[in-house]
């Protein structure tokens, strides 16, 4: 159980990590709308239209590595199996 | 003499018909119209847009400088990407658009009028409000003049374009949005460009 949880916590970080890695590593708040822009041909204005998409921000790793945290920290607790 | 009289009042009628000013509507219904705004802070960039724009103008193309109009943005409508900040941006702390659901400018007087074919840059002051805050403001806008091209947006209708580009600085202490507060995340000077385009069907 011990070593379970920590394999957990482990695996929460580095996925975490890569998963805002692999998403621009973006070094801001975490968004769910993306600006794409958008010219009209005719009056050659430039528009924005905004699209969904989850980029995960610094809070995203944050809370990431909070919960890894938590998941470790409860280990310490966690007795040791006898063998 | 009659033929001559009805030549004449043709030729009159068609010169004041040439010379009227036209009155542009600015609901988009292609989606373009948007005002973005910019606030650079030391610690925060916050970059979001406008979309929900309407409004009228009045413009002549024989005297450019009469233009007369009123823009106005549903503050409902400002969106930035991150949800939290969103909601922080709409509600009671900050620009609370529930009790104020309009950013308004009316135009007054354009000044230094400076016209190069279709296009036409001047300086227009007017009556900006923002959060129930009414303030003068100069800013340069530059309008474009697109005659019988209003076919080409909206291929069912005919008429002719008119297409407005401002960038302009207001300072959110001034409009009564959090003066003086969290200036190190939420800069004073917000940067906005107006970039949208009205239609006068025929």
């Amino acid at each position: 159980m011990k070593r379970t949880l920590r394999i957990i916590a482990a695996g929460v970080v580095v996925g975490a990590i890569a998963f805002w890695a692999a998403t621009g590593a973006n070094r801001g708040w975490t968004e769910t709308r993306v600006p794409k822009k958008v010219v009209d041909e005719v009056t050659g204005l430039e528009g924005v239209q905004w699209q969904d998409k989850f980029v995960p921000g610094v809070d995203f790793l944050g809370a990431a590595l909070l919960g890894a945290g938590i998941l470790a920290g409860i280990s310490i607790f966690v007795p040791a199996k006898s063998k | 003499m009659k033929t001559k009289l009805i030549f004449l009042a043709l030729v009159t009628t068609t010169g004041v018909a040439l010379a009227a000013p036209e009155t542009f509507d600015f609901k988009d219904p292609k989606g373009i119209n948007n005002a973005g705004f910019k606030l650079d802070a030391p610690l925060e960039s916050i970059n979001g847009s406008a979309s929900g724009i309407y409004g009228t103008v009045t413009f002549d193309p024989a005297n450019r400088g009469a233009t007369q109009g009123k823009i106005t943005v549903a503050t409902s409508s400002l969106i930035v990407p991150n949800p939290l900040q969103r909601q922080h941006m709409l509600g009671k702390e900050w620009l609370d658009a529930t009790k104020f659901p309009t950013i308004i400018f009316e135009s007054k007087e354009f000044k230094n009028v400076q016209t190069a074919g279709d296009t036409t840059t001047a300086d227009v002051t007017g009556t900006f409000t923002l959060k129930g805050v009414s303030k003068e403001l100069t800013m340069p806008v530059k309008l474009t003049y697109l005659k019988d091209k209003l076919a080409d947006r909206v291929p069912s209708q005919k008429g002719d374009l008119l297409v407005i580009r401002s960038r302009f600085t207001i300072k959110r202490s001034d409009f009564n949005i959090n003066p003086g507060q969290f200036e190190d995340k939420v800069s004073d000077a917000i940067e906005i460009t107006l970039s949208i385009a009205g239609a006068s069907p025929k």
